[in-house]
């Protein structure tokens, strides 16, 4: 399929189109930025809920089942599933489809698989991108699963509009709780594996913390525990999640994060850029600079910008990234 | 030349369950740079076409050791041709005696790989055959 039936067909939801465009943004195609723009200012109908979590907390069952309740209310489901690129060897195996087998003939739902790429914050370069296309395609529901994180990965509220955190027993004492990052970017927890032993006292813990937090916030973070191996209480974390939505909406924060969201990407872009023209590539820079240059870092800053700025008053800016003529 | 990684889907058809070489490929494709969707066992073609739709890999690679894979490797190539995914390299392994491998081939498939296959010989074999066609 070209690049210019892909708009066409993507409109007409055709699957085909829509895979090949998520391929578009993940690697950054020289056609993608056009192709996004024409299709990003329909964005904005999908509800967006990034799930995120340490590693093996249950974070693909757990969507795995979410798509199962979704399905049975009739809506329809995309999920996009991070996984970790090796950084030694660029490789990736993805595998939280294996846990979605059941859903891949339904028409009603659509897993995509991306790899981090380099990307270290839970997410992959393309992420927001990538559910922007699948929110515009059409699906009520986009959820992003990110790789299993640690406390400090929380790129996923740049691409979600609401985030569940996942937690299992057996992760750590009440303290873990009150570190910072992950713990405060929740709008719902869910602690998953509740069969297991240790589940009252993880939801205790957090409880605690979030109780000395919501005098601060004057908000309430729901902390549900659930099987969704057995089903069990999962009822009540989708009834928790969609509340929290509504809440969001309601109040206006929802807009609000959706608008920052928009800024934070327009931001990220153009850095991208910058540094593109800046350095070109990395084995551009180092030929530009001498031995002597890297004696002395902050002089050899200053004359890259400067040589930078003289480029630039020479000539006026070429776009970076090619447009369709206007229709 | 292509900058981004190669994808695969590596799937296992049909109702054996021995997992043990898809594994051991997937796990060589991801060192050699490769981004691979695996996929568990037990997949009908359908599931399979539909998954490389989704995914939208450059190559499929399929483990077998049933015996079945006169009924389900054509089976697999129809349905992803139907989705608009002929472009796609299929690729197979597991017990497929040669007389079978030259008649898959003959329908489309790329190489099938049999007992003993070095590793490093498929990921050769997939840069290469990727590198002669046309980029998507």
């Amino acid at each position: 399929m070209d690049s210019a039936a892909l708009i066409p067909a993507f409109r007409a939801g055709d699957r085909r189109a829509l895979s090949r465009l998520l391929t578009y943004a993940e690697r950054g195609d020289d056609a993608f930025p056009a192709l996004y723009d024409e299709l990003a200012p329909s964005r904005g109908h999908a509800m967006r809920l990034g799930i995120t979590g340490p590693p093996g907390a249950g974070k693909s069952t757990f969507v795995s089942a979410l798509v199962t309740a979704r399905r049975n209310a009739g809506e329809r489901v995309a999920v996009l599933a991070i996984d970790p690129t090796s950084p030694f060897t660029g490789g990736a195996l993805l595998g939280d489809r294996i846990r979605m087998q059941e859903h891949v003939l339904d028409s009603g739902v659509f897993v995509r698989s991306m790899a981090t790429r380099g990307s270290l914050g839970g997410l992959s370069r393309a992420s927001l991108e990538a559910s922007d296309l699948l929110d515009v395609f059409g699906f009520p529901h986009v959820v992003i699963e990110t790789v299993g994180v640690g406390q400090v990965e929380h790129d996923i509220i740049e691409a979600a509009d609401l985030v569940t955190v996942v937690l299992s027993p057996g992760a750590g004492d009440g303290v873990q709780a009150l570190k910072a990052g992950l713990m405060e970017i929740a709008d719902v927890f869910v602690i998953n594996k509740a069969d297991l032993p240790g589940a009252d006292q993880v939801a205790v813990d957090l409880r605690e913390m979030l109780a000395l937090r919501s005098q601060r916030h004057g908000d309430e973070i729901p902390v549900v525990r659930c099987s969704s191996i057995d089903g069990e209480g999962l009822g009540e974390a989708i009834e928790a999640i969609d509340r929290r939505w509504h809440t969001l909406e309601h109040d206006g924060r929802l807009a609000a994060r959706r608008h920052e969201r928009s800024v934070v990407q327009v931001r990220r872009l153009v850095e991208q850029s910058l540094r593109e023209r800046l350095f070109g590539s990395d084995e551009d820079l180092e030929q530009s600079l001498s031995s002597s240059d890297l004696a002395r870092p902050y002089a050899a800053c200053d004359m890259l910008l400067d040589r930078f700025d003289a480029q630039t008053s020479r000539s006026p800016a070429s776009p970076t990234h090619k447009r369709n003529e206007p229709r | 030349m292509r900058t981004d990684p190669i994808r695969v889907l590596v799937a296992k058809p049909g109702l054996d369950g021995h997992d043990r070489g898809a594994k051991v490929v997937a796990a060589a494709l991801r060192d050699r740079g490769m981004e691979v969707v695996y996929t568990g066992l037990h997949q009908t073609p359908a599931q399979i076409a539909e998954a490389a739709l989704q995914e939208d890999v450059d190559v499929v690679g399929l483990s077998i050791h049933s015996g079945a894979h006169m009924t389900l490797f054509p089976e697999i190539k129809r349905l992803l041709d139907a989705n608009g995914m002929g472009d796609v390299l299929l690729v197979g392994g597991g017990i497929i005696p040669e007389e079978d491998a030259a008649q898959l081939e003959a329908q489309g498939f790329g190489k099938l790989f049999g007992p003993g296959s070095r590793t490093d010989e498929i990921a050769d074999y997939i840069e290469a055959e990727l590198e002669r066609r046309p980029a998507k």
